[in-house]
């Protein structure tokens, strides 16, 4: 039986772990190898790492902290962030990364995920959805959500999980950075879309809106300021989640 | 060479990940895909992720497949990770028509509708009877298709799916895994490591 996973989150900028709220008003929060090897020590069941540099030269900063990561990090790493072609999919996962997840670059151009999933393979291929609420239901964000898109959130799951993508990570826009636990609903809209796994994120703050999570239809709960801010460690949680009935990774 | 190790380049996506677990293990590590280096290697590893047909098609290209075969017929340190084990079949439903190794006398089959495929994340592993590598434990997947049981002749481990499917099998110091040893942990860092001793002793 699949274990739920646990996933701390790494926005970095180059070079460098930041985090924010709804991202923006970034800080600065220390050297990504570091909280990569302390976070795998803890438990962590993968990591994601998300580039968010606005420049080329960050980017570039991006690809030497897959590497540093990389070689101390025994655990699967997903790396997102200003992945446009197949080249630069190709870049990070030749400098280790294990799975690329695509965001705007998929909504601009949805054939970029029937190019990664038939290049790498689905399991490669994570799609990376920012929802909002809007009109009863939830709709697209990109640009960092700069952009509504008006496109119906489920609707797009549905066709990138047709394209090739085999996990969605999805944010919801209105929950991200509040503490105030992962929108359920959204979860559960998208679990009767897609097959694949689905990774929770946007507005965890201890192991209740986990279970939530979980119980909503999520396979893995994805989180980062609880974790970069020293409120609680991946052990504690996971400590937290078997109390509260949930089956973790030893 | 003490602790060299041979990864063979099959066009697979996450290289880095095996050759920083082997890295982290000592081990001395060298990609090929010349036969010849395969043939010699004291370890050989086959990683392999995407498709069945795409990886036996490179190894054919290469002129790879029997080399692999060989070795693991006459029993020589060799580690096959999640699609490396699968192309060891002789068929895939993946890419029917498409012969794999045929070291198994089985046929890999894709996991049943209505569950999470592919399968990506952390399952619970239990070792047979006979393992001497593999222990209780879990391990980190990533795949659509399994193996559907332990071919006579091999000791190995399964895990649970919707069904029970093979997420090892071992033979003396060949190891084939449908997890990623590089990808689980502590548990898959000494399971590499007891693979590497197993090399020493043979």
């Amino acid at each position: 039986m699949l274990l739920p996973r646990i996933i701390p989150c790494l926005d970095v900028d180059a070079g460098r772990v930041v985090k924010g709220v709804k991202f923006q008003g970034l800080r600065d929060a220390g050297d990504p190898v570091e909280r990569a090897a302390a976070y795998a020590e803890q438990g962590a069941d993968e990591l994601v790492v998300l580039d968010v540099s606005a420049t080329p030269d960050g980017r570039n900063h991006a690809l030497e902290v897959v590497r540093g990561v990389r070689r101390v990090l025994p655990i699967p790493l997903t790396v997102g962030g200003g992945v446009r072609r197949v080249d630069d999919a190709e870049s990070l996962l030749e400098a280790g990364a294990d799975k690329v997840s695509v965001n705007t670059a998929a909504v601009a151009n949805p054939k970029l995920l029937d190019e990664l999933a038939s290049r790498f393979g689905c399991q490669c291929t994570v799609l990376a959805l920012d929802a909002a609420r809007a009109n009863g239901g939830w709709e697209v964000v990109v640009r960092s959500g700069r952009d509504r898109t008006g496109s119906d959130a489920v609707g797009w799951a549905a066709e990138a999980v047709e394209r090739g993508a085999g996990e969605i990570l999805l944010t919801s826009w209105d929950r991200d950075g509040t503490g105030i636990g992962y929108d359920t609903e959204l979860l559960a809209a998208m679990r009767k879309a897609v097959p694949v796994p689905i990774i929770a994120s946007g507005g965890a703050s201890g192991p209740e809106h986990m279970v939530q999570a979980l119980r909503a239809g999520a396979d893995a709960v994805l989180a980062a300021t609880i974790f970069h801010d020293g409120h609680t460690t991946v052990d504690l949680l996971k400590q937290q989640l078997q109390d509260l009935g949930v089956e973790v990774r030893r | 060479m003490k602790n060299e190790v041979v990864i063979v380049r099959t066009g697979s996506a996450n290289l880095a990940s095996v050759v920083a677990a082997f890295n982290r293990a000592g081990a001395d590590v060298r990609l090929t895909r010349d036969r010849a280096m395969v043939d010699t290697a004291s370890r050989l590893v086959v990683p392999g992720v995407g498709a069945f047909g795409s990886v036996c098609r490179s190894l054919e290209r290469h002129d790879l497949g029997p080399a692999i075969a060989d070795r693991i017929h006459a029993g020589r340190p060799t580690l096959a990770i999640c699609l490396g084990l699968q192309i060891l079949a002789e068929s895939s439903e993946e890419n029917p028509g498409v012969h794999g190794l045929g070291v198994l006398q089985e046929r890999v089959t894709r996991f049943a509708e209505g569950l999470r495929v592919p399968q990506l994340g952390w399952n619970r592993v239990v070792a047979g009877d006979g393992a001497r590598l593999l222990e209780d434990g879990d391990a980190y997947f990533a795949n659509s298709y399994k193996l559907d049981r332990i071919p006579d002749g091999w000791s190995g481990a399964t895990a649970d799916h919707g069904g029970p499917f093979v997420a090892a099998l071992e033979r003396g110091p060949v190891l084939a895994c449908q997890f990623h040893p590089e990808l689980s942990g502590h548990w898959g860092q000494r399971l590499i490591e007891r693979w590497l001793d197993a090399g020493e002793e043979s």
